[in-house]
This record gives C-alpha cells, sequence and structure tokens, in this order.
C-alpha cells in the first residue's frame, strides 16, 4: 500500500553527498553575502522554536503542543503511554496525523491492531469556518461584562484553564467528522501493516526480534525519499511523521509486557529509532501500552530512550463521580518527560497538573482545578454537622 | 561551565586535578547539565578529551556547549576533543552499512554476549596519542553508562569497562574519568532489587568513584523555582579520612545554573 514508493523507485538516482541544509553552491561563491533566512529550511507547517531555536511541528492539539514546550522537534521521538482502552491515544495519533496532512507531510502508519486504512479512515475533518473559530475564542477573551457587586475583582485578569499557545500554528479539527477523501488522496501516506508483510528472517532478527522488519522498512523509506538529506535529486524537503501504533502489545509478538528479562528488543529499538530520527527530517509519535508492562525498570528505560514522554490516565464513571476535582475531566495528562535539545534547561511550565476532556468536537488539555462549588445544600450541611464536633472536642483539651 | 560549581568543587581550569573519578548520577531529575559541565570546563582547561556520547548527536552538544562559550567544532578540529558519535553509528552498524572500524567498535550492539572491549580499546588508543605532546591530563567522558544497560550489556560488562577505564586512564595516565549514570526507577531501596538494574551499577560505581554528585528531583514533588538537589561526595584522602558531604539546591538557567542552601531559594526568600 506504498502510493509513493513505486514512483520514487524509478526516479531513484544515484544519491550524491551534499546535505540538504544549509550548504552553499558553489557557483556563486562572493566574499559578500547577504545574510538572510533562504538558506534555512523552511517547510509548510514547521516554525523554528521560540526558546532553542529548533525547527518544531505541531502535534495537532494546540494545548498539547503548549504543553510540551511549543511542539515536537523535528528529530525526536514522542512516547504516549496509553490509557486503559487507548481510545484518548488513538484519538492523539488521529490528530497528530490530520495536522500532517493538513501541512502536506509525508505519512507513515505502522500497526498490527487495525488496519492502517482503518486508522487513515478516522482521521478527523479540518473546521472549515476555523478562522473564524479562532476569532470566537479570542473575542470572548477580549469581552468584559461589567461586574455589577465585587467590581474590584473587575481588573483582575481572566484565569485561564485551557492552555493555548500565543500564536495560531496548527489547525482545528472537528472529531466527529472524518477528513475528506480528496485531501486523503493527495497525501502521501505509507503504511506497514504486520500480518499482511512477508518477514523473512534476517540478520537483524536476533537482536530486534520483532520489530526488525519495521525498522528495515522505516530505513528504506527515510533513505529513498530523501529525509536524510543525502539523495539531492528529491529537492523539495518534507517533513515525515511516523506513527507507530501499540508497541509492545502482544500483536506484534512481543513478549515485553510479561517477560522479566531487562534487556528487550523493544529498548533496542526504540534506540536505533531515535539514531535514524535524528539524521533525519522525520517525528515519530509511538504509542505503548505501558498499564501492561509488568517490568518497572523497562518501562523507565523506554522513557529514557525516547525524547518525550507523556502519559495518559482516563477516569472510569466511578472516579469522575466520587471525586469533585475529576468530574469535568475524561483523564489526567501526566508528562513524564520533556526533552532538552540543543539547551542547557528547557521552559518549564507552572504547573504539572494536567487534565484532558473531549468536547463532542475537540480534545483539549487544561490545568486542573476544582470548579467553585455552586450547589447550596451539601457543603453547608456538613458544615454545620462538622463544626459543633470540632468545638466540643477542642473544649475538652483546653478545659483547664 | 558554571561558577558557582567550580567554587563548590574548589577548582578552576587551571588547577585541574588528576587521577578523579567523577560519577555523575541522578533519580525523577536530569543530570545532563553536569555533563556540559565538566565537557567545558575540560576542554577550557587545555585537556585532551574523548566523549562517548551514547544518548544525543554531535550537534546538540556542540550547541549547547556554544551557549556555555566552547567551540566544539573547533577543538575536534583541532584534535584536543575526540568525539565517539555511538549514537549516530548505531543505526549503520545495524544495517551493516558501517566501516569495519566501526562495526568492530560498536560490536556491543549486535554480538549475543555484548562486550566493550573493542570500546575500551579504541577509547584509550585516542588517549594515550594525545598523552606525548601536551602536559595537561587526558579526560575521559560518558554519556551515559546507563543506556548500555538497555542495549543488553550486562552490569559486569559495564563494570569491566569502567575499572580498565579507572586504571588505565587515571592510574597509568594521570587523567580523569567522568561518567553519568541515570536511574531507570523512582524507588532506591527495593529488596527485590536484581542484579541488572541501573541501581546496581550505580552502588559499584560509587565505592570506586573518588567525587560523586548525585542529582534528586525534589521529594515534595516539581516545583518551578528548584529543579531538584544535588549530593556532593568527596572521598576522604591522605590525613583526613573523614570523607565530606555536601548538599545544595540548584536551578536550571538558560546559560548556567545557580546553586545555593536548601531551603534558600530566591522564590522563597
Amino acid at each position: 500500500m506504498n502510493f509513493e514508493l513505486a514512483n520514487v523507485k524509478s526516479s531513484m538516482a544515484v544519491p550524491m553527498q551534499s546535505a540538504a541544509k544549509g550548504t552553499r553552491l558553489s557557483g556563486n561563491v562572493t566574499s559578500f553575502q547577504k545574510k538572510n533566512r533562504s538558506k534555512l529550511i523552511q517547510i509548510p507547517g514547521t516554525k523554528p522554536s521560540v526558546h532553542t531555536g529548533q525547527l518544531i511541528i505541531s502535534s495537532g492539539v494546540p494545548s498539547l503542543d503548549c504543553a510540551l514546550g511549543g511542539g515536537l522537534a523535528v528529530g525526536s521521538l514522542l512516547l504516549i503511554g496509553e490509557d486503559e482502552f487507548d481510545s484518548y491515544s488513538r484519538a492523539l495519533l488521529q490528530y497528530f496525523l490530520a495536522e500532517g496532512i493538513m501541512s502536506g507531510h509525508e505519512l507513515f502508519i505502522a500497526s498490527a491492531q487495525d488496519h492502517p486504512e482503518e486508522i487513515i479512515k478516522e482521521i478527523p475533518s479540518p473546521l472549515q469556518d476555523e478562522e473564524t473559530e479562532f476569532k470566537t475564542i479570542s473575542q470572548t477573551l477580549d469581552q468584559q461584562d461589567t461586574m455589577k457587586i465585587a467590581w474590584r475583582y473587575q481588573n483582575l485578569p481572566k484565569v485561564q484553564t485551557v492552555l493555548s499557545p500565543s500564536s495560531h500554528f496548527c489547525h482545528y479539527y472537528d472529531l466527529a467528522k472524518h477528513m475528506g477523501q480528496d485531501r486523503l488522496q493527495n497525501a502521501k501516506i505509507h503504511t506497514f501493516y504486520l500480518p499482511e508483510e512477508q518477514i523473512a528472517p534476517t540478520s537483524l532478527s536476533d537482536v530486534l526480534g520483532p520489530y526488525s522488519a519495521l525498522l528495515h522498512s522505516i530505513q528504506l523509506l527515510i533513505k529513498q525519499n530523501g529525509f536524510d538529506g543525502s539523495n539531492s535529486q528529491l529537492k523539495t524537503c518534507n517533513v515525515l511523521r511516523l506513527v507507530l501504533h501499540s508497541l509492545g502489545s502482544t500483536l506484534w509478538g512481543d513478549d515485553v509486557c510479561v517477560s522479566q528479562a531487562h534487556n528487550h528488543a523493544l529498548l533496542m529499538f526504540l534506540y536505533v529509532l531515535r539514531a535514524l530520527l535524528r539524521s533525519s527530517l522525520s517525528v515519530a509519535v509511538v504509542t505503548v501500552p505501558t498499564r501492561l508492562i509488568r517490568n518497572k525498570t523497562i518501562r523507565g528505560r523506554m522513557i529514557r530512550l525516547s525524547d518525550t514522554a507523556i502519559t495518559l490516565q482516563s477516569f472510569s464513571d466511578a472516579e469522575r463521580n466520587n471525586n469533585p476535582l475529576y468530574k469535568d475531566y475524561h483523564g489526567l495528562l501526566h508528562v513524564v518527560q520533556v526533552p532538552q535539545l540543543n539547551c542547557l534547561g528547557c521552559e518549564v511550565p507552572d504547573t504539572k497538573d494536567l487534565a484532558f476532556r473531549v468536547k463532542r468536537k475537540q480534545f483539549t488539555i487544561e490545568r486542573m482545578f476544582l470548579p467553585p462549588d455552586l450547589s447550596e445544600s451539601v457543603s453547608r450541611v456538613s458544615k454545620a454537622q462538622i463544626t459543633p464536633v470540632c468545638t466540643s472536642d477542642g473544649n475538652k483539651h483546653l478545659d483547664y | 561551565m558554571f561558577a558557582d560549581l567550580n567554587s563548590i568543587l574548589n577548582t578552576s581550569p587551571d588547577d585541574v586535578r588528576q587521577r578523579e573519578f567523577i560519577l555523575l548520577s541522578d533519580r525523577k531529575a536530569d543530570a545532563s547539565f553536569l555533563i556540559h559541565h565538566f565537557l567545558s570546563f575540560y576542554l577550557k582547561a587545555g585537556c585532551k578529551v574523548c566523549f562517548v556520547g551514547l544518548v544525543q548527536s554531535f550537534s546538540h552538544y556542540s550547541a549547547v556547549a556554544q551557549r556555555l562559550g566552547v567551540n566544539l567544532v573547533q577543538a575536534r578540529q583541532k584534535g584536543q576533543l575526540v568525539f565517539v558519535e555511538a549514537l549516530k553509528a548505531s543505526a549503520a552498524v545495524m544495517f551493516s552499512e558501517s566501516t569495519d572500524d566501526a562495526a568492530q567498535m560498536f560490536d556491543y550492539l549486535r554480538s549475543p554476549v555484548p562486550e566493550l572491549r573493542a570500546l575500551f580499546e579504541s577509547v584509550c588508543a585516542s588517549l594515550i596519542q594525545a598523552e606525548a605532546d601536551s602536559s595537561a591530563p587526558p579526560v575521559l567522558i560518558v554519556d551515559d553508562v546507563s543506556v548500555l544497560l538497555s542495549l543488553g550489556v550486562s552490569v559486569r560488562a559495564v563494570l569491566d569497562f569502567t575499572h580498565y577505564c579507572q586504571a588505565n586512564i587515571c592510574s597509568r595516565l594521570q587523567g580523569c574519568v567522568v561518567t553519568l549514570v541515570r536511574c531507570d526507577d523512582d524507588d532506591e531501596d527495593e529488596d527485590e532489587d536484581d542484579d541488572e538494574s541501573s541501581n546496581r551499577l550505580l552502588r559499584a560505581l560509587s565505592h570506586q568513584c573518588t567525587l560523586s554528585l548525585r542529582v534528586e528531583g525534589l521529594q515534595t514533588g516539581y516545583c518551578r523555582d528548584i529543579h531538584g538537589q544535588v549530593e556532593i561526595w568527596w572521598r576522604g584522602t591522605g590525613e583526613d579520612v573523614q570523607s565530606q558531604r555536601r548538599l545544595f539546591q540548584y536551578k536550571v538557567y538558560d546559560k548556567s545554573v545557580s546553586f545555593f542552601a536548601p531551603g534558600t531559594s530566591s522564590a522563597v526568600l
């Protein structure tokens, strides 16, 4: 199911050793050169990071970008710890793919569970009136209704719980609708579906186990389509978005969930994948069923071997109802690790108490807060009950 | 290079102590800022440095070093810095695209019983060459050895490697060794602590080192103004057998790190 591979192969030429980025043509060598920005690679859907100057792309969810310090650095690896039923982590993958299609990036989808076609079908559609949507958000923020009472609080800044980026970087999507066929056909999507691959045992199999075929196809794709800058025939440089779904689950033929061993093929795979990413224009998002992995050491090592790591924890209905703090959310988002690439310290957030909720159309990440308790009866009654107990108890001790 | 840390450790680039085995470690925090410190410190002191980069690419270290005022590209061209790009080479070695030399050097990636003998030999060879023509001590920096455990190298093989490095570089060449160990799990003392965890590696290396900097996250959890604490431990030598121990809290800035006594953060006072 490789749309792109065929015509690339036919036009594959001798790979020339000249990097795509930052090299000057030897023809126009003058001592005076205008210091302009055109030497930098300009790829749609990317921007240099404010803090480190690194090229970053959006994950498709503006609030997630914000929580991770602007976006995902090109050449890095995001590890998502799946929630219990893999529903929310899957939504994140689809956002990531949708943003790739809208920015014209190339995609690679690997899965052992659902057919990649199924995943592609469910990619959310962009909001048509996205500009107006963005405006209404900012308008509602500007709106200030004058206060009738307690007017001294008028000038206090409005508390904003939704993490929102300062600039408009990515698109907004509608989870209820699916991406149109015309957009999907224009996108360059490569797929890898484990049950359909013919896997011949190679020399890699003994160290990489079930992942050797996957790693091999990623390496081939990066090399042939010139994402590593070695193939100067393909002038248009583009970003490759890799999505690897549910690595480490038994469907990949992996025993990481049950085994007690400390070194594992999955760890080796992540390490070599990281090496591949570092030398190419690509970003990988990997989901792993972290709850199923018994061995704590392996979990820790997987996080160390990836750049950014987040974990999703979804609530059951009982949990939501019992805890007033969780009432409005669908789950918690733990930012486990934020990379410090090309800089000493990264931008640190105010708080790490983040929660996510899925509205009818949108996935958002917010700072967690306790909503004001407006129900009169509950709290008042409990207070009235508690106070007399307290005072009588206090009297006893103070009585002398 | 952080001036704060130099004054705490009582060193400066003009006065480099020889025969040091420095162990950096972290748990629930990131100690890589210390690696950048020691790299720029020894380069400024004019030492010949061999750096084994197992976790990041050269461009990352180079970009950070530039912020700290050291040019790695120049140092590399001059021959002062030997940079072993272990991460980048791993992909090539995996796909058998590398030269025989590299495949030999990183043979731990593909061997069923991985050993670090070849890596040690090439590291050592690069430092011995330099030894004749300079007065400053040679330095080996490894970032970070616990990655080797993830790649299937046993704790025993890593300990053999560090022991050989210490014997050769610290004792024979009068140089220094700096290594980083990152702990995988959050709890330190667990009874079922098994043979192949990085805790065991850390304990064994602590026994070997002359100076240990242990970075930990705050026990009270995440804080914006204090990024963690560093416990510095000196081994006693000569007359004062008593080893010393001091505790600091730290905050990482864009180009520097500030160290302060616990509870005296500028956000608190």
